[in-house]
């Protein structure tokens, strides 16, 4: 069955329970507004899920119901015994229609119409005494369609099963019993299906009587094991099966679960421990067994708590898809993450902003399609939920590439509400503006739909979540959409942790801000250098900014416990795009823990998100990367702005390579892309055969040629070479270089092409002239055929234009992107199209896109389908590159926007193509 | 957390609980050779010395915590919350463990003694000239036979905003 509505039967199942205890106290205590007003709450929320869910029937009922409590509240109404008992009347056809809901997963058809009528005569006060009726019993549900298919002309006992079954005829006047049944018998060859026809409550009839058995009942019962009325009431009256599925258990209980859970834990520890020291024991057998059960039992009783973030989600598509509707938009709703886990009641408390926030990208800020279009967007928008752990904390992110916060309107409304001057909003950032959203009676929306813009918005939600401890950030881009950040706390989630020790103390640091671990010591390539006392680490060539945990936490040496020597373990940790290391004295073990709040009087301390009971029983603080970055100083909270400008900076930093370098031939340094070195291999040159000319290694079962980089180069008969190895597919070609240097991560600025063939170029790396090797030049000269022709020829002209290069095989991006650089093009390499958009959306520009055409996922036609339509590239010329390059392959590249095709191995042409491509555009402009 | 801030009458009336009820039972520890007493009632454990979680960076009353049977508690110095010098290390101490909201706090004390039931006569306000820091945390005296002892109010205890505006 669907989550959904076995969520809405066991919810509403329980409200109908309560209700009906509540209704025969409200008789007896009419005066207790409290009492009215929780059962018109009830009331009301069956009206609203039914209709949510698209139960009109049902929600007919209730909304009719609704309308006398409502009366009764208003004192519009007295309350009397009969109008009590029209509404308990209501409620058995409300569970008389959800059980056949339950059964067939439909409402059945036909209406409750003289029920609703009386329902709104009682509302409207004109229902006197108790009309003779009123004692009738309410009607079950009309038997749906699967009833009345399976419907055979029913025996006597059957039937009579079926009317003893029918719910609560306590006081049929006008028909007794027998004279009913006989009455069916009479009619019982008709087909039962008849459209149950009257739908007559007022008078009992047999014929609708029969109808209304609940499918369940009817099948029972044509299935022969009626045995006769007893089993007929009993089914009749059984509880709904989903409501037993589930239970309700307050959360208590779970907590002093899980706690003598932890204890059985390391009871069972210490008794384990005990074992070891043991050579034989007799009680090895029944503790292991004991061990596994305690794990299996911890496991599930952790379980309990959890649950994926998907539950919270599970109603989103279908309420963006009638939003979708009804505002005229077309929005497509992603959902990343779904089973990111996360407390149950934590997840409780955010179901609510996280449905608010939804709405309020779907409504306010995804524009309507033609805007969209006129803004060079899809027409259909995108809201995308993320929901991912970081940092000991769970991150919900809801993006939409609608229109982005007004600022002005911000600004203005501001103003109007008295929140700020105009002066005060003048020396405000953009930021801070955004910030007053979360003002309590602030709205933007021009127009009040019935969807958002009452007013009470985004207030709530922050109040919401700041509740439980969460935080909650906006980012926004001015006609690029907006991004909601909440960051919410794990109380009582589950982390695996690292702990550490410092200055005799342990800490659990979250494992998934660890990024990696470094020692450093004297003896080791690793040492801690100080810049005016502050420790840094150079990490593959990048300072790393230290904060030593013992000063941080201001911890001394007890009893001097000495240092041991001179090693320090550092801890890299990532905190969003800021990396720093932590230094610790010694590591441990990782660990599973729970993660347990402070108490009260220790929360002010931002540098621990909590603290912990390991296995062997010790309380262990744990530390929040993210309060110990905000200490040190570098992470502002809320610059998102800043943050956004960091991402971009690390993606201009990505144009770094890494460089191998290595000597051979002369003097001078060489180094390659160190990316298209396959592998490093010391050749054994007494294995080395020549064949066709050329000198051979077996290598993993195929022949290698080997290439040396000076033509002159003759290799030697015994001792060991170093050989660089290029791969490509199944092919590999071994370089003969004389010595490996180093390896440095540099951008690579080829500033001399060279004369020489195999030569790319001359740069500065590692403070160094040196020779940029061609790879793809020795590549030709192992196999002829690698590229088809290939001779260098740079083209070295006065222009750095920027080329996007759109490839998914890393080979080739390497590969290009030198050689597309040595001819002057400022070169930023996707694996993508995908992410070639994205760099769009992130606004960056190209003057000319090179892309692949065979891709995975979104090919290079659909690419230049999706650029030349309505991005914000669609005058940007594009180059496509593909290894088929017939006719035809050229016909379809141009109809979907290409501009030029080359075929992939020829590169003088793709250069000669580019060139081409680029002047024509300049021409045209 | 404003306790201490209460009016007299407001303070007089907790104060009349105790008078109510007429005998009482306390658990009495010794702090610094002072005799002490938290109402049996409150408190939920005595414990031995235990392995104590230093808590960097916390408030120097709170000595660090501790796991009690799977939960984690609170070790608050009441030495120190009550302006005494430390405890000598070579003294292991005891501990009293108190509920206060849910959560739960070990006192350490230097000792526990036994239960005391104690009657409403000996019952005696804290006298005007008591150190302010020992009133704040005190709801009154018991004359006992030839010592003094101090009743603790467990939530003014443990109400640390006050040391810090203090």
């Amino acid at each position: 069955m669907d989550d959904l509505l076995s969520e809405f039967l066991t919810e509403t199942n329980e409200n109908l329970s309560v209700l009906d205890v509540e209704l025969v106290r409200l008789e007896q205590n009419p005066n207790n507004p409290e009492l009215l007003s929780n059962i018109f709450r009830l009331v009301h929320t069956i009206k609203g899920t039914c209709g949510f869910l698209g139960l009109p029937r049902l929600e007919k009922v209730a909304h009719a119901s609704e309308n006398v409590l409502g009366k009764f509240r208003d004192g519009e109404l007295t309350i009397n015994p009969e109008a009590v008992s029209l509404i308990l009347q209501a409620l058995d056809t409300i569970k008389s229609l959800l059980a056949v809901l339950e059964a067939t997963e439909a409402e059945p058809p036909g209406d409750d119409l003289p029920l609703i009528e009386r329902l709104n005569l009682c509302a409207e006060g004109k229902l006197g005494g108790p009309a003779p009726a009123a004692a009738a019993p309410p009607p079950p549900a009309t038997a749906p369609a699967v009833a009345a298919a399976d419907s055979r002309p029913a025996t006597l006992d059957e039937l009579e099963a079926l009317w003893n079954s029918i719910p609560g005829p306590n006081d049929p006047p006008a028909a007794p019993a027998v004279p009913a049944s006989t009455a069916v018998v009479a009619r019982a060859p008709e087909p039962v299906e008849e459209p149950a026809p009257s739908q007559d409550l007022v008078v009992p009839d047999a014929e609708p009587a029969a109808a209304k058995v609940p499918a369940a009942v009817a099948q029972a019962a044509s299935g022969g094991n009626a045995g006769g009325a007893d089993a007929g009431a009993e089914a009749a009256t059984k509880e709904s099966a989903v409501a037993a599925q589930t239970i309700r258990v307050n959360v208590d209980l779970l907590e002093n679960l899980m706690t003598m859970v932890s204890e059985l834990v390391l009871t069972r520890n210490q008794l384990l421990q005990i074992l070891r020291s043991q050579k034989e024991s007799e009680f090895a057998a029944p503790l292991q067994r004991l061990n596994h059960v305690t794990s299996e039992l911890q496991e599930g009783v952790m379980k309990t708590r959890m649950q994926p973030i998907g539950n919270a989600w599970a109603k989103l598509p279908r309420l963006v898809r009638d939003l979708a509707h009804e505002l005229n938009k077309k929005i497509d709703l992603q959902m990343l993450g779904a089973d990111t886990e996360l407390d149950r009641q934590v997840l409780e408390l955010i179901k609510d902003p996280l449905t608010h926030m939804v709405r309020n990208s779907a409504d306010h800020g995804l524009e309507i399609p033609a805007e969209r279009l006129k803004a060079g967007k899809s027409e259909t928008g995108r809201v995308t939920l993320n929901a991912y752990h970081e940092g000991g904390h769970i991150i919900i992110e809801i993006q939409d590439d609608g229109k982005g916060l007004a600022i002005d309107k911000i600004k203005q409304k501001a103003i109007q509400n008295g929140m700020a001057s105009e002066i005060e909003l003048a020396s405000m950032t953009d930021q801070q503006i955004i910030q007053f959203i979360m003002k309590p009676g602030f709205s933007t929306a021009a127009k009040v739909t019935n969807v958002s813009g009452r007013g009470v918005g985004m207030d709530v939600v922050k109040t919401n979540i700041e509740k439980i401890g969460g935080t909650i950030e906006i980012k926004s881009a001015q006609g690029k959409g907006s991004t909601f950040v909440i960051k919410i706390p794990l109380t009582l989630a589950i982390v695996s942790a690292l702990i550490v020790e410092c200055a005799g103390e342990r800490f659990a640091i979250p494992q998934i801000s660890v990024v990696e671990l470094v020692r450093a010591a004297a003896d080791s390539e690793h040492t801690i250098e100080r810049l005016k006392g502050t420790p840094v680490l150079r990490l593959r060539n990048r300072l790393l900014p230290l904060v030593s945990l013992q000063e941080l936490l201001r911890l001394d040496d007890r009893e001097g416990v000495a240092k041991t020597e001179d090693e320090t373990f550092i801890v890299v940790t990532q905190v969003g795009t800021y990396t720093f290391g932590i230094m610790v004295d010694r590591v441990f073990d990782t660990e599973e823990i729970v993660v347990k709040p402070v108490a009260p009087i220790l929360r002010h301390i931002e540098m621990f998100s909590g603290n912990t009971i390991l296995g062997d029983g010790s309380v262990i603080m744990i530390l929040d990367p993210n309060g110990i970055a905000s200490a040190t100083g570098e992470m502002a909270m809320g610059e998102a702005a800043g943050k956004e400008a960091a991402a971009v900076q690390t993606q201009r930093k990505e144009d770094k390579m890494a460089l191998l370098l290595f000597r051979a031939g002369d003097t001078s340094p060489k180094a390659v892309p160190l990316s298209l070195v396959a592998r490093l291999e010391d050749v054994d040159l007494a294995t080395v055969e020549l064949s066709n000319g050329l000198p051979m290694v077996q290598y993993r079962g195929k022949l290698m040629p080997l290439v040396p980089i000076d033509p002159n180069f003759s290799l030697g008969k015994e001792g060991r070479q170093p050989v660089l190895v290029f791969a490509d597919g199944d092919r590999s070609m071994g370089l003969i270089v004389e010595e490996i240097v180093d390896i440095v991560e540099e951008k690579l600025n080829v500033q001399l092409a060279a004369e020489r063939p195999g030569l790319m170029g001359s740069a500065i790396i590692a403070g160094k002239a040196t020779e940029v090797i061609d790879a793809g030049f020795f590549l030709t000269q192992a196999y002829k055929d690698w590229f088809g022709s290939a001779s260098t020829e740079a083209f070295d002209e006065e222009k750095l234009q920027r080329v996007l290069l759109v490839d998914d095989s890393p080979f080739f991006r390497n590969l290009l992107t030198p050689l597309l650089s040595v001819a002057g093009y400022d070169v930023t390499a996707v694996e993508n199209a995908n992410d070639a958009m994205a760099l769009c959306e992130a606004g960056e520009d190209f003057d000319v896109i090179v892309s692949d055409i065979e891709m995975p996922g979104m090919s290079g036609f659909d690419f230049a389908e999706a650029v030349r339509h309505g991005s914000r590239w669609q005058r940007v010329p594009m180059v496509a590159l593909s290894s088929h390059a017939s006719a035809r392959d050229l016909d379809r590249g141009r109809i979907a926007g290409f501009n030029d095709y080359v075929a992939k191995f020829d590169r003088d042409a793709l250069l000669f193509a580019l060139q081409q491509t680029l002047t024509e555009q300049k021409g045209a402009a | 957390m404003s306790n201490a801030t209460l009016p007299s009458t407001v303070r007089k009336s907790r104060g009349d609980d105790l008078v109510v009820s007429g005998n009482q039972d306390f658990v009495t520890m010794t702090i610094a050779d002072q005799m002490f007493g938290i109402p049996v009632l409150q408190v939920q454990d005595v414990l031995g010395h235990q392995r104590i979680t230093r808590i960097p960076l916390a408030p120097p009353e709170v000595a660090g915590s501790l796991n009690l049977r799977g939960r984690i508690v609170t070790a608050i110095d009441v030495r120190l919350r009550l302006g005494l010098t430390g405890r000598p290390k070579d003294k292991p101490g005891m501990s009293i463990v108190v509920d206060l909201r849910g959560e739960l706090y070990s006192l350490m004390v230097d000792s526990v003694g036994e239960v005391l039931s104690l009657t409403k006569e000996d019952f005696e306000r804290n006298p005007a000239t008591l150190d302010p820091r020992w009133r704040e945390v005190s709801t009154g005296i018991y004359r006992l036979n030839g010592q003094l002892m101090v009743v603790l109010d467990v939530p003014r205890l443990l109400n640390f905003t006050t040391i810090e505006t203090a």
